[in-house]
């Protein structure tokens, strides 16, 4: 087992982990934040994306372990004082999400994408998210509600 | 309306937001394996990694042993927890041959995934390190994999016992079938095989049972889209009554058929938890679903069609081999018997002759993928169509038109009764849309240049049948249950509605679009009505979600039963007001006293009323609430004209596609915000089954394309944005006017894409793609053409 110590939307955590737990079941096991899911086992799906000290990762791809000293948010920590993130609202407003589940993962990455400025077209949008797989949408409203949080021209 | 009643806000047709957001955006959704329940042990299954073989021996030692191990079983241990084997509900012929299913093979492994032991232990972590302790002696057997020679005499036999892999020939005639190919002035046949797809929802099945040893109560909480059959079935196979299992569907993340099954390890998990006494977990793994969950498709389909010399086609004849795989689950025989009915398409054929032969093979299941038998039908049609349309040097469009169907009710070879439609003003939008000409002028200007991206246009003048279903006719074709659903409308005293539905939705906003109907009907705002779904313990009665049912079948019951609310509201506002209920005008909620404006009362001063119950009619029981359940008289019959164009690079053979024109009639749309969202999700499905996604098997039976890395689900980079429009009629079939929508995108989009590659090649001298139209495939086709 490990001593890690790390910063979880906003709070501060201290856990025993055995080196082979993944961060995604840190957090959703040993913390509780079952808002980030999993939806594969080959790094694919980005259902499990949340960010590590501000990007985007995908924290299946993560150790525990590996997350020791730094800061994590989760789709738990994204909403500030009851309101949503603006992402989260322009998903709501554009109809971006239907069964949710890729969703925390892709509300994440695009947090990120718009964060680093790669959200200004359609194309860049859909670039910076081919990481992330939704079966639901066909991605149109997502790209949309993506652009319309970025203020983007699509 | 009156000074004395307030204007109501109409929702019903608007594009409200969706109730479910504010959960599933914050990370608060109840997805399954979110819950964690005290004393819970998890499952784990140890699969066949052969996909035919002889079970010897099965040695648990070392896996018993391990740490945190609670118990482990094979087939033969748990042989007697079954009271009957995994059920199929569709025996689609009387002599349909089926194999015998248990939860955990004993004799045999019959596909790469098959299970043959468990494992349960204190954690996820324990119970996948133990299940690698388990040594089975495997006797490697020659697999049968591909559908048509599976069906041949001296194949493997999947089931040794039936002598055959052959399960069932069904078969559909009308017309002068013969008759009409002898007379007819051009025939076209087509060999269109529709590949094996393998659904991935984004949420993996994940189940927890919890027993409660004192009584025998269980729960079972499971990512499915049929809690009650589920609930029905499950007890059957394990012998416990109905009654003492409650199932729950809670958020469930997208099922496109492949959660409308009752699986193995849902009675697993079910035996086990009573065995052991405590609550069992499974989740599935990504690369676990690949095999253990259902797949779609796999069905080879020649296609014939006779045309007079206007291109008028007098008949269709069809003949489909589609694998089973190795076990009938819940409805696999029927599944490409949905399509049945379809193979005229939108067109007025008048001879038909359908038959679909089906086959074990040593594969993953087959059963309900999104469409399920329809995008196989309207790709056979479609491609048809357009091979008969080269054939005459006839315009693809015009031939259509020629053909369409263009008075409703109408009555088709097949039998079933189209209700409504307008196919012609579908594409008219479709091609305005598109500007066709102006595509088809560029498609030439870039032959002429020698652009080696070259650009194909394909429509997909698509109908189908969905929204199941009428009972009398799935009686008459043998499913196993009836079609009908139901709706409660619980009047709360306080001002606020419980809508409890039958349905269970997982992703399609059915909280939101039943909470319109409902406030429309009765004079809520949105945010009074709770749409309650998904529970056997609340909603004992109900027929679940798949086949774009849900809407025009349990949409329609909350109609009914509102209206049976209104009704019992009139009785008592009547007495209250001391009138006759015939002399109450109703509006939105609110009765209004026949020529005194000022004499009113709501639905919800009604509920007060019925709930105090100090001044209700003689005899009326207190309370306003009313269920109704509702069987539709028929199918419903979405339509469209869908278009693709596609840019194809002659030298690599990479196909992109680049726009995507869908007009569709869904009948009235409840909430059209949803109903486009439906469409863009099922058109992408569509998109990937004709561009990129194969389930594809080698000669031993191994999955070859086994996870999310080789099996090419789509990411945003690979689709466009879609342009949508719509061309209403309104279904005369029931009060909404609605029809189903889940499943058109995906029906339609497919068939419009493979036609779009294959006029993209067709001054080279390309006839036809087969799906899916890979840089490989499409490079070959081009160099074959050459020759």
């Amino acid at each position: 087992m490990r001593h890690v110590a790390l910063t979880v939307n906003g709070e501060h955590r201290e856990l025993e982990l055995e080196p082979r737990e993944l961060l995604v079941y840190v957090l959703r096991e040993r913390l509780g934040l079952t808002g980030t899911n999993v939806g594969c086992d080959t790094s694919s799906c980005g259902a499990c994306t949340v960010l590590l000290d501000g990007e985007s990762v995908k924290s299946c791809t993560v150790l525990g372990v590996q997350a020791d000293g730094r800061e994590i948010t989760t789709i738990e920590g994204l909403a500030t004082n009851g309101s949503l993130h603006a992402v989260q609202q322009a998903f709501h407003e554009h109809h971006a999400l239907q069964c949710g589940y890729c969703t925390p993962g892709m509300v994440m990455a695009a947090v990120s994408l718009i964060e680093e400025g790669e959200a200004g077209s359609e194309q860049a949008i859909r670039a910076g998210l081919e990481g992330n797989l939704c079966r639901c949408t066909g991605y149109h409203n997502i790209v949309k509600a993506v652009a319309a949080a970025a203020g983007a021209t699509t | 309306m009156s000074a004395t009643t307030t204007a109501t806000e109409r929702y019903v047709g608007t594009r409200v937001k969706r109730k479910e957001d504010a959960a599933l955006l914050t990370g608060r959704g109840t997805y399954v394996d979110n819950l964690s329940l005290p004393g819970m042990v998890w499952l784990a299954i140890v699969r066949s990694p052969h996909a035919h073989a002889r079970i010897n021996g099965v040695d648990l030692t070392a896996a018993r042993a391990a740490e945190g191990v609670v118990a482990v079983f094979g087939g033969a241990d748990l042989a007697d927890d079954w009271k009957a084997g995994l059920p199929c509900a569709w025996p689609v012929t009387e002599d349909m041959k089926n194999g015998t299913h248990f939860p955990l093979a004993t004799d045999k492994a019959r596909y790469q995934g098959d299970g043959v032991a468990v494992v349960v232990a204190e954690s996820r972590a324990l119970a996948t390190d133990a299940a690698e302790l388990v040594r089975v002696e495997y006797e490697p057997l020659p697999a049968a994999v591909d559908v048509e020679a599976a069906a041949e005499d001296g194949a493997p036999l999947v089931h040794d016992e039936l002598g055959t892999n052959v399960s069932y020939v069904w078969r559909l005639d009308a017309g002068d079938v013969d008759g009409a190919f002898a007379d007819a002035a051009a025939t076209v046949k087509g060999r269109y095989y529709h590949p094996r797809l393998i659904p991935n929802a984004i949420e993996p099945r994940s189940i927890v049972v919890q027993p409660n040893p004192a009584t025998g109560d269980v729960t079972m909480w499971s990512a499915t889209q049929i809690p009650h059959i589920l609930r029905l079935l499950a007890a059957a196979t394990v012998g416990m009554p109905e009654s003492k299992l409650r199932v729950v569907a809670p958020d469930v993340g997208g099922g496109f058929g492949s959660k409308l099954d009752v699986y193995a390890e849902e009675v697993l998990a079910l035996a086990l938890a009573r065995r052991l006494g405590r609550p069992v977990k499974w989740t599935e793994e990504r690369s676990e679903a690949y095999l253990a969950t259902i797949h779609g498709r796999d069905v080879v389909q020649e296609m014939e069609y006779a045309a007079d010399a206007d291109g008028k086609i007098t008949a269709v004849r069809v003949s489909l081999t589609a694998s089973m795989g190795a076990y009938l689950q819940l409805v696999t025989p029927g599944i490409p018997l949905l399509g049945a009915w379809l193979y005229a398409g939108a067109y007025d054929i008048p001879a038909y002759s359908f038959t679909c032969t089906g086959v074990f093979t040593n594969t993953t299941p087959t059963d309900a993928y999104r469409g399920a038998g329809r995008p196989e039908a309207t790709m056979a049609v479609e491609r048809a169509i357009d091979a008969l349309a080269d054939k005459l040097e006839i315009d693809p469009v015009e031939l259509r038109r020629r053909n369409f169907i263009s008075e409703f009710p109408k009555t088709i070879a097949s039998g079933l009764t189209i209700d409504a439609g307008d196919y012609q003003a579908s594409l008219d939008k479709c091609l305005e849309r598109l500007d066709y000409d102006g595509l088809l002028e560029e498609q030439q200007a870039r032959r002429d240049g020698g652009d080696t991206r070259v650009l194909g246009i394909g429509f997909s003048t698509y109908n189908e049948m969905c929204g199941l279903a009428p009972s009398r006719i799935l009686g008459a074709i043998r499913y196993a249950a009836g079609g009908w659903d139901t709706a409660t409308v619980r009047c709360l005293p306080t001002g606020s509605i419980q809508v409890i539905t039958g349905t269970s939705p997982h992703g399609q906003g059915h909280e939101t679009a039943w909470a319109q109907i409902a406030a429309d009907l009765l004079g809520y705002g949105i945010d009074e009505i709770e749409v309650l779904h998904g529970d056997t313990a609340f909603s004992p009665l109900g027929l679940d979600t798949y086949g774009s049912r849900s809407l025009p079948v349990g949409g329609v019951a909350l109609w009914h039963a509102s209206q049976k609310v209104i009704e019992k509201a009139r009785q008592i506002v009547a007495h209250q007001l001391e009138v006759a209920g015939d002399d109450l005008e109703y509006d939105s909620g609110v009765f209004t006293v026949k020529g005194s404006p000022d004499k009113t009362m709501t639905i919800k001063g009604a509920s007060w009323a019925a709930f105090a119950a100090h001044n209700l009619p003689d005899g009326m029981e207190p309370g306003l609430e009313a269920m109704a359940v509702y069987d539709p008289p028929n199918f419903s019959w979405p339509g469209g004209a869908h278009a693709a164009v596609v840019e194809v690079d002659t030298e690599t053979g990479d196909t992109r596609l680049v726009r995507y024109v869908a007009v569709d009639d869904v009948g009235i749309m409840v909430n059209p915000l949803i109903v486009e969202g439906q469409i863009h999700g099922g058109i992408a499905q569509g998109v990937a089954a004709a561009l990129y996604e194969e389930g594809r098997y080698d000669e031993e039976g191994n999955l070859q394309t086994a996870n999310l890395v080789t099996y090419l689900v789509p990411s945003a980079v690979e689709l466009p944005s879609f342009e949508l429009d719509s061309s209403t009629t309104p279904s005369p079939t029931n009060p909404l006017g609605v029809k189903g929508v889940g499943e058109t995108g995906t029906i339609a989009s497919g068939a419009a894409v493979m036609n779009a590659v294959v006029d993209a090649l067709s001054h080279l001298g390309v006839t036809d793609v087969q799906m899916p139209a890979t840089p490989e495939r499409v490079w070959r086709a081009i160099q074959e053409a050459k020759q």
